[in-house]
């Protein structure tokens, strides 16, 4: 009945006063890879605050595969397929890369079942699997907290795989990354689209341009979406310009 | 490498429950050692108990309770209800009520005290009331996502309250005596060496069992994920697990553990009173695990005991400055030894690589070190 994965209807949310999502409305297909931009203060992590429950907007509706997030919290609304990677990398330090990967695999959350499970073969398995993608075998029994910034970042891309989300959120996934770790987050994030449909908020350019390929860029201001489209498009559009890669310009 | 140090565990393991459930009490029969001694060391595996489950709260899953004197006292008070109806008409008033009912002139057992006469239905309280009061508490408190310092302060309150409710006279709990001048546990008479010695045993088994339980539990990916609570609640969330019930469940183990020690606690020691569920006596068993090492199960064992034994010896040499002693203890081992005696050896051994080396690893280094030389992973 609706042909989006997620719709946003006229999102607000205003913080004492500060409207940091005006009338916001926003709409993904399945298997899309949308990149969202916009500068500092434009209401991106604000989004995704909203569609993952950890805030609830003011007015508005919330959709996913015909379910109302809204009445839902965080773990609720993750068990519909929802995962999401935090700006900064949100790993457990003291647990070991393999046990991060654990306790993100799908299957049941329950107290009784943690207490009484034992790992199998499969599980053990799918998690072989993330870490070849994530390049991380090598390190499987390091201690999350001992990884480098870039590894962690991709522990945590690790970790929503491991899940199997339909939906992927991913805040600025190549912050403090080098260039080459950027350019293979990209690549990674490529090869995932289709599979599972994926939104990743950017502000680095260049990693824009390649992960936009064939994907549409969405660009929020002011809490709200200035414009929507190519990356080209996006990027010769003047409104853009003006509020966003113009203050850059000037800025670089 | 997992398995040799699993061997070696269980050897250390075979080694203590030997010498708690039959070196010491067999010691202690032929008078090697004295039987006030044996007696001490049984106060100090309670307390051992009491520090275990504060640990398991605090060291593993980052919630900071102050209210485990409560849980212990509890559990003390249940246990004791039944001592003192046991006493019979030994009492000073010569009496079928317990003393302090006849001194405040009631003529009759308050209704609630009469299934008391039995040990099961006492035994079942001991467990029951406790895990009861936990829950309800946990309950609302982690359903409103109290955390952190506020948790803390509720716990305090909590425990705070209590005290104030069991100092009172109408509560009919004995208010500030509180239960003494016990005779009779199931027939023994408490006060001669061989009940103290069976007393003695029951409290080593339960040290061992409440042990090698959390030992267990840690072990599960139910640990992974009380320890992930403690690291990154946030994550947990977000990861789909609630973590609200996660730390309800370790709330009422650990309230019950605590109770479990309270009650063995009580007829070791001949008498349970008010002052036993401040907040100061919560604090104190924060006190044994900081000592000790949090974050692991040897750690609040050993801080218990090492804390108390200098306790004994303090209180005695220079009473007033104990409490004193205690606190610098507490600043001192937090300031400059974060994990412990547990963890002295691994940061002796660090300040060792430095004197040799004179330069400090980088913190990737030690991490990566420490890595290495510990346990692989705990998800095989």
């Amino acid at each position: 009945m609706n042909k989006f994965l997620l719709s946003a209807e006229g999102l607000n949310k205003s913080f004492s006063g500060f409207k940091a999502i005006n009338n916001l409305s926003f709409y993904l297909e399945t298997g899309e890879l949308r990149t969202v931009i916009g500068p500092n203060g434009a209401g991106k992590t604000s989004f995704l605050d909203l569609i993952t429950g950890r805030t609830k907007p003011d007015t508005g509706t919330l959709n996913f595969e015909n379910n109302d997030l809204l009445p839902m919290n965080e773990y609720e609304i993750y068990r519909l397929g929802i995962g999401r990677k935090f700006q900064t990398p949100t790993v457990y330090t003291d647990h070991t890369v393999f046990e991060n990967l654990y306790l993100s695999l799908g299957g049941s959350r329950g107290v009784w079942n943690s207490i009484f499970t034992r790992i199998k073969p499969e599980q053990k398995q799918r998690i072989e699997e993330v870490l070849e993608i994530i390049k991380l075998t090598e390190k499987a029994q390091w201690k999350a907290g001992a990884l480098a910034h870039g590894q962690k970042q991709w522990l945590e891309i690790g970790m929503l795989l491991a899940q199997n989300a339909k939906l992927l959120l991913v805040d600025e996934p190549a912050a403090g990354m080098t260039d080459e770790e950027t350019h293979r987050t990209g690549e990674l994030l490529l090869s995932l689209a289709g599979k599972h449909t994926i939104v990743v908020i950017e502000h680095d350019m260049t990693f824009v341009r390649q992960i936009s390929k064939n994907g549409r860029v969405t660009v929020l201001h002011q809490g709200s979406v200035l414009c929507e489209g190519s990356v080209d498009y996006v990027q010769s559009n003047e409104k853009v310009v003006e509020v966003y890669l113009g203050r850059k310009a000037k800025t670089v | 490498m997992t398995q040799p140090l699993h061997k070696r565990e269980s050897l250390w393991f075979a080694a203590v429950a030997f010498l708690l459930v039959i070196l010491l009490p067999l010691a202690d029969a032929f008078g090697i050692i004295d039987h006030f001694t044996l007696n001490t060391w049984g106060k100090y595996l309670c307390y051992a108990i009491l520090a275990i489950s504060v640990d398991l709260l605090w060291g593993y899953t980052g919630l900071l309770s102050l209210g485990q004197a409560l849980f212990f006292s509890l559990g003390g008070y249940m246990f004791g209800m039944y001592l003192l109806l046991m006493i019979g008409k030994m009492g000073q008033y010569k009496s079928d009520l317990p003393d302090f009912m006849v001194f405040l002139g009631h003529t009759q057992l308050p209704s609630f005290w009469k299934p008391f006469y039995y040990f099961p239905f006492a035994a079942l309280m001991v467990v029951l009331l406790p895990g009861l009061l936990s829950s309800v508490f946990g309950y609302l408190a982690f359903r409103s996502r109290i955390k952190g310092v506020y948790f803390s302060i509720l716990t305090q309150a909590l425990t705070y309250g209590a005290a104030l409710m069991f100092f009172r006279n109408d509560m009919t709990m004995g208010g500030n005596n509180g239960f003494t001048d016990f005779r009779f546990v199931l027939g023994y008479d408490v006060r001669s060496p061989g009940t103290k010695r069976g007393l003695f045993i029951a409290t080593a088994v339960l040290l061992l069992g409440v042990y090698a339980l959390c030992r267990w539990l840690t072990k599960t990916k139910f640990g992974l994920i009380q320890r992930a609570v403690r690291d990154s609640e946030n994550r947990v969330l977000f990861s789909g697990y609630a973590a609200a019930n996660y730390k309800l469940f370790v709330f009422v183990l650990s309230g019950v553990i605590a109770a479990l020690g309270g009650a063995l606690y009580v007829p070791q020691v001949g008498i349970i009173n008010p002052s036993e569920m401040t907040t100061e006596k919560s604090l104190e068993a924060v006190v044994w695990v900081a000592v000790g090492g949090r974050g692991t199960l040897v750690g609040p064992v050993i801080g218990a005991i090492s804390v108390n034994a200098l306790k004994s010896y303090a209180t005695r040499a220079f009473p007033d400055l104990w409490p004193l002693l205690m606190g610098t203890m507490f600043i001192l081992i937090v300031l400059f030894m974060p994990k412990g005696i547990v963890g002295l050896p691994t940061q002796l051994h660090h300040y060792w690589n430095h004197w040799r080396h004179h330069r400090k690893p980088s913190p990737e280094e030690e991490e990566a070190t420490a890595e290495l030389t510990t346990k692989p992973t705990s998800a095989e």
